[in-house]
């Protein structure tokens, strides 16, 4: 069985948030992200690793150092997600104006 | 036109704050909540039990269209104060959904409108993405059955 990982998972920490700023301004190596952080090399190619499997963030070769940049599309897919809850709770608070509207005149 | 209902979880906060804005008087916003009638009405459910006070209870049934009870929702009334406030919890029977807390803020902002902040707590971070992905598995659970019945016809 194939594991998925998750893009709420791979969000929800910390430092893997603080890559995601990180090589939003700009694409960067692995070192070049990890000296921003107090942890270890490894700890933190751990955590590209992840952001990569979920497809986060993209890699690009440039000679011989790979470059890691975001990829805006997933982001994008992290607020669609949200979207059909949004939506549920708009529906519902339409709902709820249009049967106070009425009952306005009622009153 | 900017959205009405606003949905805000930032990554990695056990919480959400949903709010939004009414094209109704503070008043009749409350009523919303606080007649069971209505609150049927609007949300699509049978109330059961609404005891508007602190440490009253609630409880709500959903019935599919052929009468069949699909859920069934609780929960303790911590603090209710008119036209303003309602602390709640909320608990989904029988699913792995445990309970959760919720602040509703109602505030006047003309004599024609009002607004619901709704702050909802968790007890992690990912109970709270799952209920967040909750609308979208059902959303392509819906378009999937709608597919298998299309398809079914095909035959």
């Amino acid at each position: 069985m194939e594991l998925r990982r998750d893009v709420f998972q791979a969000i929800a920490d910390p430092t893997r948030r603080a890559i995601i700023v990180l090589v939003a301004l700009h694409a960067m190596t692995p070192s070049a992200i990890a000296e921003n952080f107090d942890s270890s090399r490894q700890t933190i190619s751990k955590h590209i690793q992840i952001l990569a499997e979920c497809e986060l963030l993209e890699q690009t070769q440039n000679g011989r150092e790979i470059y890691y940049h975001l990829n805006p599309k997933k982001m994008k897919e992290i607020a669609d997600f949200i979207e059909p809850f949004r939506k549920l709770w708009d529906e519902r608070f339409n709902k709820l104006e249009s049967v106070m509207k009425k009952f306005k005149p009622k009153k | 036109m900017g959205l009405k209902t606003i949905v805000s979880a930032e990554a990695g906060k056990q919480e959400l704050v949903i709010t939004r804005e009414f094209d109704l008087p503070l008043e009749l916003l409350f009523k919303a909540y606080e007649e069971p009638e209505i609150v049927e009405q609007w949300m699509g459910t049978k109330v059961l039990k609404l005891e508007n006070r602190k440490h009253g209870s609630w409880q709500f049934e959903t019935s599919d269209s052929k009468g069949n009870v699909v859920l069934r929702t609780n929960g303790t009334i911590h603090e209710f104060v008119p036209n303003q406030k309602i602390t709640r919890t909320f608990e989904m029977e029988n699913t792995p959904y445990e309970v959760h807390l919720e602040f509703l803020d109602f505030e006047k902002l003309t004599d024609d409108t009002s607004k619901l902040t709704m702050h909802i707590v968790y007890r992690s971070v990912a109970m709270r993405d799952e209920m967040l992905k909750l609308p979208f598995a059902q959303g392509i659970n819906m378009a999937h059955n709608k597919l298998q019945e299309v398809a079914g016809k095909l035959r």
